[in-house]
């Protein structure tokens, strides 16, 4: 299990509200929500399908804690972690970038293991205990592990890093991180475009031997 | 991804009875299923997730090892018990994808994954495996990954897993779950050649569960190896692999197990050659003859004929290591 939990942790609804493109996305996602949604259930409906439109737009309850905090959601069967994350609790630092588990941008910690929340259905996590790349540092204090990845340009575009940095703690907490090639080998699950893989490496390097409580 | 119901039984026998229902899948670690569905390959109505079974375990069994369905790939990549008994298992699980998917993924998953054929994942192209009468497109399409053993004119695809591969060498047995009790398949049996029925993978029955594998024990844990070849250092399924695993006496080959993954639809046991090793001193001559004697069948296509150098090279080198010699 994870000992993450045991600093001061951001309520969901302190998150920083004021992107203006992820406030346009959110809002242009909702909008098109309402177009789509009468339009398919008045076609189900004149297919006699009733029964299905119930089913089709049946929820199920997810009782999680994401980086500490409780929630009860209710999801379709088919969102992933990473789109319950990303649009239901606006967790959006874990990333879509491939959406097919091949590069992991996505990577977060279910009880205390990295996964790839793009190939996890959300209903898998029922009862666990979700940390992304918001639940890591304490208050306004990085992870050692965020501090290694600035001091060492461990990225460029920067849009691998969540995942890059979910995934090096992980590593580093299994025990997969006793030399580079042991690295680079526990590491080959996150892709990096820009290759900014010497750097990343240096700085894994750095907190495994710094000895620090990751 | 299509809609689609989703339970989660507490028990076996619940599961057994949800899977009665037609368009119902299994659902464990999901890492293929959930990619799958998302490409639309398979758009199952109903999904069991059978998490909440007891199926974690790794324990002793009476002459071996029994690794329960639902044992993470890494859990038993890591397992001590594992990595003494079995290494042969444990380096084919750490060659297979990477420590997120690991951490996904189940034994019993890792048996069921399905092809990576380009043709099957594309849902435009015509595929025999995903669209029964469709024709294969790799035939004569673009074909570098696909098998050079046990083709038939339906289908080219090879098996992906690498645990597979090494549970085929070490003789290892599925015990299998279903509404009449319970049977035990060798595990070379489990997996099938395509045939003119390249839809069915393996025998696992429609409303079956495969609750175990158990791995018997033997002499091959000091003189074991399994080499994979591929397009990248890590992270990459395999042109060629290999899991040899030799039983060395004063340098006397007294038993081998061979097995061959990325060559067919099936984990590909070499049994012609391992009787070709046995009584020969474990040196790079006897090794060059038994990869002669696993090539005999072998067939390439248009695109895949390095297969047919790299077979046998990855195979050769696997026995140097597994013998001390490389």
């Amino acid at each position: 299990m994870e000992d993450l939990h045991n600093g001061t942790w951001p309520d969901e609804n302190d998150q920083p509200q004021d992107n203006p493109r992820r406030n346009f996305l959110k809002q242009s996602s909702l909008l098109t929500a309402v177009a789509l949604t009468p339009a398919v259930a008045v076609k189900a409906a004149e297919n006699h399908l009733d029964e299905k439109v119930a089913a089709v737009f049946e929820k199920l309850p997810v009782n999680v804690t994401v980086n500490g905090v409780k929630h009860n959601l209710s999801i379709e069967p088919r969102v992933t972690l990473l789109d319950m994350l990303r649009e239901q609790l606006h967790l959006t630092g874990s990333k879509k970038g491939c959406d097919y588990g091949q590069c992991g941008a996505c990577t977060v910690h279910v009880d205390g293991q990295r996964v790839n929340s793009c190939l996890t259905l959300g209903m898998m996590v029922d009862g666990k205990k979700v940390t992304t790349i918001e639940g890591l540092a304490k208050g306004d204090t990085l992870h050692p592990m965020q501090e290694a990845f600035i001091k060492h340009d461990g990225f460029q575009c920067g849009y691998c890093t969540p995942g890059q940095i979910m995934s090096a703690v992980a590593c580093v907490r299994e025990g997969h991180a006793g030399s580079e090639a042991e690295i680079r080998e526990y590491m080959s699950g996150n892709i990096c475009r820009c290759g900014a893989y010497p750097n990343i490496v240096n700085a894994i390097q750095e907190v495994k031997n710094g000895g620090q409580a990751v | 991804m299509k809609q689609f119901q989703y339970v989660r039984p507490a028990t076996q026998q619940a599961v057994l009875t949800a899977l009665v229902q037609p368009g119902t899948k299994i659902i464990a670690g999901g890492s293929n299923l959930v990619d799958l569905m998302k490409h639309r390959v398979m758009e199952p109505d109903k999904l069991v997730d059978i998490n909440k079974l007891p199926l974690r375990a790794i324990t002793p069994a009476k002459s071996g090892l029994h690794i329960g369905a639902l044992a993470l790939n890494s859990q038993v990549a890591d397992n001590q018990q594992v990595i003494t008994m079995f290494p042969l298992l444990s380096q084919a699980l750490n060659a297979g994808a990477s420590a997120q998917l690991r951490n996904m993924a189940t034994v019993g998953g890792n048996m069921m994954q399905r092809t990576r054929c380009t043709y099957f994942y594309d849902v435009a192209m015509p595929c025999n495996k995903r669209n029964p009468g469709s024709g294969c497109g790799a035939l004569a399409g673009f074909n570098r990954m696909h098998a050079i053993f046990g083709t038939s004119d339906k289908c080219i695809a090879v098996h992906p897993s690498d645990m597979a591969v090494a549970l085929a060498a070490l003789d290892a047995t599925v015990i299998i779950a279903g509404r009449k009790g319970e049977r035990r398949l060798p595990f070379t049996d489990f997996h099938r050649l395509p045939g003119n029925t390249p839809q069915f993978d393996n025998h696992l029955a429609s409303g079956e569960l495969i609750t175990a594998v158990e791995i018997p024990n033997n002499n091959f844990a000091k003189h074991s190896y399994y080499l994979k070849v591929r397009d990248r250092a890590s992270y990459a399924f395999a042109l060629i692999s290999a899991a040899v695993a030799l039983d060395i006496d004063n340098g006397t080959i007294k038993g081998a197990r061979l097995a061959m993954g990325g060559v067919a639809h099936k984990p590909w046991r070499l049994t012609a050659a391992e009787k070709a090793l046995v009584g020969k001193p474990a040196t790079l001559a006897s090794f060059e003859q038994a990869a002669q004697v696993a090539m005999q069948d072998a067939k390439a296509y248009k695109h895949n004929a390095f297969k047919l150098k790299l077979a046998p090279a990855t195979l050769i080198e696997a026995l140097k290591h597994a013998a001390g010699i490389a």
